[in-house]
């Protein structure tokens, strides 16, 4: 039972994580439409700023977080104007491939800064844990939940009741009726961007944290996460938190009792399981659990 | 009269439009072209140059399939690297454990590529554009999970080495000979992958021309319009998976034979974007942009390889320590990624539309408007 519940709690802090990135996913999808794959690349870059922050420039870790988040906001901003802007109106399969294009661009620039090397992230939680019932939580888990709480209320009271989250709202319904109503679907792509960029860099300083040390291959993370968001569809903030948990708890789950219980599916399953769960769901409900079904017209 | 002014290229039937040759020009450019084949490795002896050129020719196979796939019934998939895999490992099973003849084996990875493209298919049938472009890419991730389990066939982890038969009749692929004359296996080489290549051009050229290529692009540009004129979606999505996995297969199980070992992390996501960058850089939509585009990535890396001393900014060691630099892998990766940027936002019709409007201005040269 311990067994258990240590691992359902290692699953929702993973699932949080997952959370964090979709998240950004969904907010440039829902205003843009555009499958940003360069989350990935935002979510590596944040961890770095946020690294650099506080070892180079020496501003305290709980300073650094904010001051790579506006960077990272910038950054994305400044892609969408430059890059994506241009692909507006271009099929899907372009778009998708000039965000995988971006991803890799990112990735070789923050290794050419930064090198290879895994760095201490210099976070205060360390491997500290704290100690409930039988269960030993890591203290960089609880905080990851807790962020991705704040980030997912956020998002709901930002969408729900902010003038800029309504337009928002407005654009990625119908671009055309919002802009006639005298909003900036501009505005709107950049600050959908500048948002994702921001979550992103919570994601990885998340992922850094706690010992890991911040590394290359965290922007890898940004493919696991993409079985939750389409898990929970991919314009549902809400689903992308579910999704993320579910995918979280599944995982941990599968590695843990699968190469005890089920042998036979081979070493590593843990790893493939969320895509396993993510085809299994969506060939039931091919708009993921919350998304918003596609009307098609001839 | 019909004759003379077929000869100017004026469209007068629809059969015209359908011709494989349209035009005198276009039957002696085909013609240079395979005598520059059949040339070519005679007169490069150099290795280096020939395997770019052999390992290009294998993924124009692939890129030909994708092409059919994405180009022209517009399925995006992520996923053709799971499908090369297939076929390399195909190759491994019926060319090395069971020993079975060149054609054999060859034919055998596309029925078994193509088998496995018949079960995923119907997944397009369910899911459109991006939610299809993600579960393609869980394909690729299931698939290493496969690839790496599987230890009979695949070696596990680690790999296994290929030793499949080569030869076709008194024809041997590793060492071909003409009278006197000895081939390298480079050589030797050049001439399978790029008959291959040829037979999977004319293939896709005679699919793309006639009805089924015509359904197909109905598909690509409003599937619900062309199911409502009669198009059958389910038929012609199939198809298009069926006959994009079997031609990846085939590259698949010719790069596992040329290169003679083949590790499961081969396959990864990164072998898929590549396939999909040939595309775009060759042209979306055209046999002729695959391969071009295949030869112009391939090609490449391998420029800038051979020209790193002289390129400011790039060392030979990795980065990391005191300013911004990078080894000359990370700068053929950015190149590739700029590739990809640049010509989806400045030239989406690729390499392919390049060469149509130089075709275009000299056409009527020299009075051209």
């Amino acid at each position: 039972m311990t067994d258990f519940l240590q691992l359902t709690f290692a699953g929702l802090a993973l699932g949080a994580l997952y959370a964090l990135v979709a998240l950004g996913f969904v907010v440039i999808y829902k205003a843009t439409g555009v499958i940003n794959f360069a989350q990935g690349g935002l979510v590596l870059l944040g961890g770095y700023l946020t690294y650099n922050a506080h070892h180079t420039w020496h501003v305290p870790f709980l300073l650094a977080i904010p001051i790579a988040m506006v960077l990272c906001a910038l950054v994305g901003a400044a892609v969408e104007r430059v890059v994506l802007r241009r692909m507006v109106g271009q099929p899907v399969f372009a778009v998708i491939m000039v965000t995988i294009g971006l991803l890799i661009i990112i990735e070789q620039v923050v290794t050419g800064i930064w090198g290879f090397n895994q760095m201490p992230m210099g976070d205060p939680w360390g491997i500290h844990r704290l100690k409930a019932g039988g269960l030993a939580l890591a203290v960089k888990d609880v905080w990851t939940i807790v962020f991705a709480a704040v980030v997912m209320i956020a998002f709901f009271l930002f969408f729900r009741y902010s003038r800029l989250g309504v337009a928002m709202r407005a654009t990625a319904f119908d671009q055309e009726a919002a802009v006639a109503n005298g909003i900036s679907a501009r505005r709107i792509f950049a600050l959908s961007w500048a948002i994702a960029g921001a979550v992103a860099t919570l994601a990885g300083v998340m992922l850094s944290a706690g010992g890991a040390g911040v590394r290359p291959d965290i922007e890898f993370v940004a493919l696991i996460a993409f079985p939750a968001i389409i898990l929970g569809g991919l314009d549902s903030p809400s689903g992308a938190v579910l999704g993320g948990v579910i995918i979280g708890v599944t995982q941990t789950l599968t590695s843990g009792y699968q190469p005890q219980y089920a042998s036979w599916l081979g070493d590593g399953f843990g790893s493939a399981m969320p895509y396993v769960v993510m085809i299994a769901i969506l060939l039931v409900r091919p708009y993921g659990l919350f998304g918003t079904r596609e009307v098609r017209r001839v | 009269m019909t004759t003379r002014l077929r000869n100017l290229n004026m469209t007068l039937h629809y059969a015209d439009d359908l011709k494989l040759f349209k035009s005198r020009q276009s039957r002696v450019g085909i013609a240079v072209i395979i005598l520059a084949g059949v040339l070519l490795p005679l007169s490069v002896k150099d290795d280096f140059w020939l395997s770019v050129l052999n390992y290009a020719g294998i993924a124009a196979i692939g890129a030909i399939g994708l092409n059919l796939l994405t180009g022209y019934t517009g399925q995006v998939s992520l996923g053709h690297a799971f499908f090369i895999g297939v076929g390399a490992y195909s190759a491994v099973y019926f060319g090395g454990h069971h020993g079975l003849p060149l054609p054999v084996w060859l034919i055998a990875a596309a029925v078994v590529g193509g088998l496995i493209g018949a079960v995923i298919g119907p997944f397009a049938l369910r899911l459109r554009g991006n939610y299809l472009a993600v579960v393609s890419l869980g394909l690729v991730f299931i698939g290493l999970h496969v690839f790496h389990n599987w230890r009979s066939i695949t070696g596990g982890p680690g790999g296994t080495s290929v030793a499949v038969p080569l030869k076709l009749g008194p024809i041997d692929f590793t060492k071909l000979s003409i009278g006197s004359y000895e081939y390298t296996r480079n050589q030797s080489f050049f001439f399978l992958v790029w008959f291959v290549v040829a037979v999977a051009a004319l293939l896709a050229k005679n699919i793309t021309r006639t009805r089924p290529g015509r359904a197909m692009q109905a598909v690509r540009d409003r599937d619900m319009a062309a199911e409502v004129i009669g198009v059958s979606l389910a038929r012609y999505k199939v198809g298009a998976f069926v006959i994009s996995s079997a031609l990846a297969a085939v590259a698949g199980a010719l790069f596992a034979s040329y290169q003679q070992f083949v590790q499961p992390d081969s396959w990864n996501l990164f072998v898929s974007i590549q396939y999909i960058a040939i595309i775009i850089v060759g042209g979306v939509g055209t046999i002729f942009g695959s391969v071009l585009g295949a030869i112009f990535i391939g090609a490449v890396p391998q420029l800038v390889d051979k020209f790193s001393a002289h390129i400011p900014l790039v060392t030979k060691s990795a980065g990391g320590g005191g300013g911004f630099h990078l080894t000359v892998f990370q700068l053929n990766q950015m190149i590739f990624g700029a590739l990809i940027v640049i010509f989806l936002v400045l030239e989406p019709r690729g390499l392919a539309a390049v060469w149509l409007r130089i075709k275009a201005y000299f056409k009527a040269w020299p009075f051209s408007y």
